[in-house]
């Protein structure tokens, strides 16, 4: 399958980011955690994302760091692989080859070598049965190792990676599930079981949650479903042993966590309160309350000065000193669900969707990092089950992006349905949206469809509701008042039948409204009914006009699995295929149309011209369920594959949305070497943290720099060796264990403090070239090769109308390149 | 029509008093709890918590602390006075003035030497245990303040006293106070409220553990006098302390009904030293006050201001589950004759079931309600007259009422206290109703364990001390001496059952030390001793028409007698010999009262506080594999289908809820179930302590 390897689907941007338990350096300044197939590195004072691992092919299950060396860390994937990584730097050291699903990862000081590892039993696959094993990092000089000489250590655990824990020293390990906690030590070889009663009779459910152990003492914390903390001692002994309870939380307790010195116990939950249990003092206890959502995780830095918990909103806080929160990493907040479709908000080009409730959250898939929350309900939301609350239901922008619409909704059983409209300004001077309009019961009945019309010249809103009405609103003006509002201009309705969806031409010269079985066409400008077309039979559930040079084409997709394609010079039919179509979306900057299809439990999906017959591409079984939301979101960056079965993905990319609530995308091979090759780039001097304002100062420094040095630059040229000070560099910045051998080396190093005349006359050449690039350039100082030059242009931005590169991008790509290149030749010259 | 036509008597308000005062005496296993109305009862800890012997109380004595002393009981009260009671006639023997105003606390050191008593004007007596009697040896250093609570160090040098405010360690060869600790008070408003050392415990190590008003428990160096450790544990406060022989566990009991458990643990596990005191297990099975606990090698017994006697076992000192692991509420005598009533069976004339009620202050005679209605198992049927009560009886004197009895023929009533019996006659005509009070006694009849009448009413039999019962002969008028029925040897503890045949021919008689005589009342002698068995026998009855005895025992065995061939039956054989179910077994109380079902000989009808039982001797015995409680199961089944199934033991539960006092078969098929729901009594408890319950 050639398809197979060109395109990959990948989670990019919206990973979870609190599926695991996060970490904490040693030295307190990067956080890790584990993102979809990748480990993030956040630093721990701005919150910034610094990089992350990339390497594993499948979901990454588990972080911890290599307790016999603290600048590695291991991680542990579903992909059956074990990572050994210096996070520093982001390189991969080591890869262990375990060959089964890994769940979680546990290790101690007191085993070296040595990671615990949660796999299903070998027995049953099927199963959900797992089993603790110890597995024996064998010491080899290969890149890849295959590590599977496994001991199993306890079985029938959960595979919940905060269902077990070290001991004191790593002398023992405790493992809870169900009922049942387990104490093995290792020096005995002997495992002990406590079971405890399921205690439904009297109210209390006793079932295990997590655990931690005591660092210094042998004591057992253990979290229980019914919000009890149970404190386990004299578990060496079958019958004598003894425990504690403590008794704050009402739901379930979510995590506990020992701090280093064993002096404070911390816990959480459903409640969104960090509880801080005094040990020994069990009565006094401190809270840090309303963190925002459930606690799933807590990590206390080795130090003991940070806390970090993660919570159930896709959010890692950090705490500091106990009391105080000193940052919050935000992922993309996957709520109860998502009511609004993907959007892109046209100015900042971020993904739009519901956030938390009542919220719509702005998130950059660029940077994988919300921007922000607009709260849009404005009212309070009250954490209880079971109550009716108003939700965001539908959010459109018009094209310029000046403009939000939201809808937001609640339905009481049996009571009537509120119905909101709100229209948002964007204020430049605040940089956000001011709400401007508030329209209350816009429609009688739920509204299906709410889209702005593209057109430059209006700004028009039209939405269809159940009530067999679609309604045009304007922007009223008003000579007086310095803001317009927004008025309804239009009512409009076909045969008392119920619009389902409407769609505006890429010019806004025509409106579309699906009335069931009827597709109405309509010019905005007259509100005139042009034509009707009707392919019967089933509803129209989606439609949509092709763009660019297809824009001629409407497409609608039925319920009656047809997928109908009208010429709207002819008004007819063009061409219709049976089809289940659950979405339509077109890529605004190319013609192409996704259409995801249900069938048999699985989606397809396929990207075609409507034009032409032979879809792009066709990917069979993308995931399971209905996909309900996708989009296309523009590249900033344009890729340069011309192979035909990729090229759908130069301009934009798309993203959809599971069933399972995961952001998926797809990938090509040069897209992913690309983000190879730029994240082999060292970072960004680590003494410094990355913070916006950092980048702003040093990018403003470094152009002053430049200056500088384009003043002085023959004498600087003088001074520094082109050459010499990339193979210094290398030599220098490049860790240890992947330098190649001395001799490479040495021989490279030496050439490198010749002064040979091939890079005089290269430098001239360089220096002529200098007028036609930009400035920035200059500081490529690497020898620039010809070819290179050449391949530049070609990857000049401005030929294919694709967002132009930020100029730090494109200087950081030539490093790259001229980087790779000297390298090759060093080699080749050997 | 069912089987039985039920009368469900619900207007026996029967309360029992509050504990106050608990201690156990490890040699012997027996256990002493004093009741707030002055009562002591003794438990048999080796014979399934058989409630042994009951000394009733008396007003004026108020019991605030019990004492062992090997085997001798002693007990002191805010009346000022230390009493030790003569467990064989089961009454006080002698009281001592003790002249240091009321006593809060009495204990005595290891030796079994000594005696000391805190008392309200902050002196601590000792008092020397002399074979026969106790004698005041001296005082120690007199403090301001009462002495709350006192614990000997085990060597016996040293006593901490708990007081107001503070904790004092005495030297007892000097009488001086060597140590003064400190106790905060509580915080917010009660920071001006003295704080009340409800209780100490002085350690080996010299370690001293207190307990609280202000909610705490604190562990002191009694050698240096310093704090080690303060767990706050309740916002109220902590009333009792106590600690386990090896000294590894200290229970507190608190005003909120818990029982706290704190360890002695090594924070590691390998090494043994450093150990510090951990709180760990928390139990609630009390709805107030924890007045009163001991930690007993395997299990926390705790009673307080709710009435019922709690054992917890812990689990860790038990091999497997078996009968003693499971956990215990004790909450009614055990002896149901001994305390609360005894039903008259249909008085002859006007076929109408007289109800005796006895309280420690009167009796309550009631007469059955009665209604003729015809239903199908399981109706209610309507009353055709209300239940009456036809008497009320105060007793005389401050002695409580330990025994009562009425002649089943209605005419007699008799009552005993530990100080006197009375005898009064009764004449029923038409709702009317008399009482003369026969006022010759014979003067042997001074005081009775247990009272009971001969079936023909025409004579009384009085248990009295040393295991002897008197006869006494009952004419119209007087009553007079007959005969003392003495066993020649053996033990001298006190009857606790008695019964008679219906031919009037056989008197058995039950003591604690489990023995059974019969007596032949003919020749007025003894007729046989039936074989001793190691459990108490709980309740017994001898068979109207065979004059077999069934005799139920603590251990809940059973056991058939046959009084005429002086042996064992041939079914009480059997039993024994396959066994008796496990869930029979299983069961945690004893069975009360053995009766005979009149119209089926074959018949025997048990009970105890939680289930109701008719033995059919004519069905076969169950073994381990069926279903035990399968009444259920049988009115599922088909007629035919029904006798395969059938067994010996029929139980009823319908009364689960409610405690289950008394059954007895009346002539015409009917039962008389008098019941004492749980809820009743928790409902007549003053209000606990307020807690905050959570979302409330």
């Amino acid at each position: 399958m050639v398809v197979h390897a060109e395109i990959r689907m990948v989670h990019r941007g919206g990973s979870k980011i609190n599926f695991r338990e996060p970490v904490i350096t040693h030295d307190s300044r990067f956080l890790l955690c584990a993102a979809g197939e990748s480990v993030n590195v956040y630093s721990t004072s701005t919150e910034e994302y610094v990089h992350d691992l990339q390497g594993h092919t499948d979901l990454v299950t588990g972080v911890v760091l290599n307790p016999s060396n603290h600048l590695q860390v291991y991680s542990c994937s579903a992909d059956g692989t074990v990572r050994l990584w210096d996070f520093t730097d982001a390189i991969l050291i080591k890869t262990f080859i375990i060959g089964y699903p890994i769940y979680s990862i546990y290790v101690s000081e007191k085993h070296g070598g040595v990671v615990f590892l949660v796999v299903p039993m070998a027995n049953y696959k099927s199963s959900e049965l797992f089993q603790l094993v110890a597995v024996h990092l064998p010491h080899s000089g290969d890149q890849e190792v295959e590590a599977r000489e496994l001991s199993a250590v306890l079985c029938d655990v959960s595979h919940h990676p905060g269902a077990a824990s070290f001991g004191r020293e790593g002398e023992y390990i405790a493992a809870v599930k169900g009922l049942q906690l387990e104490v093995f030590f290792f020096k005995k070889q002997k495992s002990y079981r406590f079971s405890l009663k399921s205690g439904m009779k009297k109210g209390a459910k006793n079932a295990f949650t997590c655990v931690s152990c005591h660092p210094k003492e042998d004591c057992i914390a253990t979290g229980h479903e019914d919000g009890k903390i149970r404190m386990w001692r004299n578990f060496n002994q079958k019958k004598e042993y003894t425990y504690s309870t403590l008794h704050w939380h009402h739901g379930a307790v979510n995590t506990l966590c020992f701090t280093p010195e064993g002096t404070n116990l911390l816990s959480g939950g459903i409640e969104s309160v960090l509880v801080h249990w005094h040990y020994t003092q069990e009565n006094q206890k401190d809270f840090l309350p309303r963190l925002g959502a459930a606690i799933t995780h807590i990590a206390v830095s080795p130090d003991g000065s940070l806390f970090c918990t993660s919570h159930s909103d896709n959010k890692i806080t950090i705490i500091q000193s106990c009391v105080k929160v000193s940052a919050v990493i935000q992922g993309l907040v996957k709520g109860d669900g998502v009511w609004t479709n993907l959007i892109i908000d046209p100015r900042s080009k971020a993904l739009v969707l519901n956030g938390k409730p009542g919220h719509l959250q702005f998130y950059s898939l660029h940077h994988d990092k919300q921007l922000y929350n607009l709260d849009i309900v404005q009212q309070e939301y009250i954490h209880e089950e079971g109550l009716d609350q108003f939700e965001v239901v539908k959010a459109a922008f018009d094209a310029r992006g000046d403009w939000l619409a939201t809808v937001e909704e609640r339905r009481k059983k049996g009571a009537e349905l509120e119905i909101n409209l709100k229209l948002w300004a964007y204020d430049e001077l605040t940089q956000s949206f001011v709400l401007n309009t508030t329209v209350t019961a816009p429609h009688e009945d739920r509204i299906t469809a709410m889209f702005f019309s593209p057109s430059p010249e209006t700004t028009m809103l039209v939405t269809t509701s159940l009530d067999g009405h679609f309604k045009a609103w304007l922007l009223a003006d008003h000579s007086d008042a310095n803001e317009g509002f927004w008025a309804c201009d239009f009512v409009g309705g076909y045969h008392l039948l119920k619009p389902g969806c409407c769609s505006f031409s890429a010019d806004g010269s025509l409106l579309s409204v699906g009335f069931q079985e009827v597709v109405t066409v309509w010019s905005p400008a007259s509100w005139e009914l042009l034509t009707t077309l009707s392919q019967p039979p089933g509803a129209i559930r989606d439609l949509c006009f092709g763009r660019l040079s297809c824009s001629k084409y409407l497409l609608g997709a039925s319920t009656k699995n047809q997928l109908c394609c009208w010429n709207l010079l002819t008004c007819s039919l063009e061409w219709s295929t049976p089809m289940d179509v659950s979405l339509l979306q077109t890529d605004p900057l190319s013609e192409n149309i996704a259409a995801f299809c249900s069938q048999s439990g699985s989606s397809d999906l396929f990207v075609f011209k409507p034009s032409e017959p032979r879809p792009l591409y066709s990917q069979k079984a993308l995931c399971t369920g209905k996909v309900q939301h996708a989009v296309f979101a523009p590249r900033d960056q344009m890729l340069e594959s011309c192979e035909e079965r990729t090229q759908w993905l130069n301009r934009s990319q798309l993203y959809f949305l599971t069933q399972h609530m995961d952001l998926l995308t797809f990938s090509t091979k040069t897209e992913e070497d690309r983000l190879l090759a730029s994240s082999k780039q060292l970072m960004v001097d680590d003494s410094v943290a990355v913070t916006p304002f950092y980048l702003l100062l040093g990018k403003h420094r470094g152009q002053q720099l430049e200056k500088q040095e384009a003043l002085t630059n023959p004498m600087a040229e003088r001074t520094q060796l082109p050459q010499g000070s990339i193979a210094i560099k290398e030599l220098l910045h490049t860790p240890a264990h992947v330098l190649p051998s001395a001799s490479f080396l040495c021989a490279m190093f030496v050439r490198s403090l010749l002064i040979s005349s091939s890079s005089a006359r290269e430098e001239k050449e360089h220096e002529e070239g200098e007028m036609e690039r930009e400035k920035e350039e200059e500081d490529s100082e690497g020898e620039a090769d010809p070819r290179l030059g050449e391949s530049a242009t070609w990857g000049h931005p401005e030929e294919f109308g694709a967002p132009a590169l930020t100029k730090a991008q494109e200087r950081e790509l030539r490093k790259v390149r001229t980087f790779d290149h000297s390298w090759l030749s060093s080699l080749l010259d050997c | 029509m069912g089987e039985f036509k039920v009368h469900r008597v619900r207007f026996f308000d029967y309360m029992p008093t509050a504990i106050r005062a608990m201690a156990f005496n490890a040699h012997t296993e027996r256990l002493a709890l004093a009741r707030m109305d002055g009562s002591v009862e003794i438990f048999n800890f080796t014979d399934h918590y058989f409630q042994e012997k009951v000394i009733p109380g008396k007003d004026s004595r108020s019991t605030e602390s019990l004492c062992w002393v090997g085997g001798r009981l002693f007990s002191a009260g805010l009346n000022g006075e230390i009493t030790e009671y003569d467990l064989e006639n089961l009454r006080p023997k002698y009281s001592l003035e003790a002249y240091g105003g009321p006593i809060w606390t009495i204990i005595s050191n290891t030796q079994g030497t000594q005696l000391a008593i805190g008392c309200e004007d902050g002196t601590v007596k000792l008092f020397e245990v002399l074979e026969e009697h106790i004698q005041f040896e001296r005082n120690l250093d007199r403090q301001k303040g009462r002495i709350i609570s006192l614990s000997w160090h085990p060597s016996g040098t040293h006593i901490a006293a708990g007081m107001m405010d503070m904790i004092r360690v005495f030297d007892v060869p000097t009488g001086h106070a060597v140590q003064r600790l400190l106790v905060d008070r509580g915080f917010g408003g009660s920071k001006s409220q003295e704080t009340v050392v409800w209780s100490v415990a002085f350690l080996s190590d010299h370690t001293v553990v207190s307990g609280d008003s202000a909610g705490k428990v604190q562990v002191w160096d009694g050698h240096t006098g310093t704090l080690v450790k303060t767990h706050l544990v309740t916002k109220w406060d902590v009333l009792a302390l106590s600690v386990s022989k090896d000294e590894s566990s200290v229970v507190a009991g608190t005003s909120e009904g818990t029982v706290i458990q704190f360890q002695f643990i090594a924070p590691t596990l390998h090494q043994q030293q450093d150990k510090e005191w951990v709180r760990t297990r928390t139990f609630k099975n009390h709805t107030h006050d924890v007045r009163a606990l001991a930690e007993i090698e395997t299990a926390i017994v705790s009673g307080g201001m709710d009435t019922h006697l709690v054992v917890r076992p812990l689990l860790e000192k038990f091999d497997e589950k078996s009968h003693a692991s499971g956990l215990r509420k004790i909450h009614f005598p055990h002896v149901s004759t001994e305390m609360a009533e005894i039903t008259l069976v249909s008085n002859c004339l006007k076929k109408a079931g007289l109800l005796l009620f006895q309280f420690p202050g009167q009796l309550e005679l009631w007469r059955l309600g009665d209604s003729d209605g015809h239903g199908k198992p399981g109706d209610r049927l309507p009353l055709k007259r209300k239940p009456e009560k036809l008497l009320l009886l105060k007793r005389k004197g401050e002695d409580h009422i330990c025994c009562s009895a009425l002649s089943s023929c209605g005419g007699w009533l008799a009552y005993s206290t530990v100080s006197c019996v009375r005898i009064y006659r009764l004449q029923t005509d038409n709702n009317n109703i008399s009482i003369t009070k026969v006022s010759k006694l014979p003067k042997a009849l001074r005081s009775a364990h247990q009272l009971c009448f001969s079936s023909d009413s025409s004579k009384m039999f009085a248990a009295s001390s040393q295991s002897s019962v008197l006869v006494i002969a009952l004419t119209q008028s007087e009553c007079k001496y007959v005969h003392t029925l003495k066993p020649k040897s053996g033990s001298r503890q006190p009857i606790h059952l008695m019964t008679t045949s219906v031919d009037g021919k056989w008197l058995a008689a039950a003591n604690s030390d489990c023995e059974i005589r019969v007596y032949n009342l003919q020749k007025l002698k003894l007729h046989c001793i039936v074989p001793v068995y190691g459990s108490c026998p709980s309740a017994m009855g001898i068979h109207p028409t065979t004059n077999n005895m069934t005799v139920v025992h603590a251990d809940q065995q059973l056991f058939e007698y046959s009084i005429v061939e002086k042996q064992y039956t041939d079914w009480s054989r059997k039993l024994q010999k396959q066994g008796l179910h496990n869930v029979w077994l299983d069961r945690d109380t004893p069975v009360t009262h053995v009766t005979f079902n009149p119209k089926n000989p074959n018949q025997v009808v048990l009970h105890d506080m939680h289930m109701f039982c008719i033995i059919d001797q004519s069905l076969p015995l169950p073994d381990q594999k069926t279903q035990f409680y399968n009444q259920m199961t049988l009115r599922s089944l088909s007629e035919q289908e029904r006798p395969s199934h059938l067994h010996a033991f029929k139980i009823c539960k319908t009364f689960q809820v409610s405690l289950l006092f008394l059954a007895s078969l009346l002539d015409d098929q009917s039962l008389v179930v008098v019941e004492r729901p749980l809820l009743a009594i928790t409902s007549q408890l003053p209000a606990p302590v307020r807690q905050k319950k959570f979302a409330t």
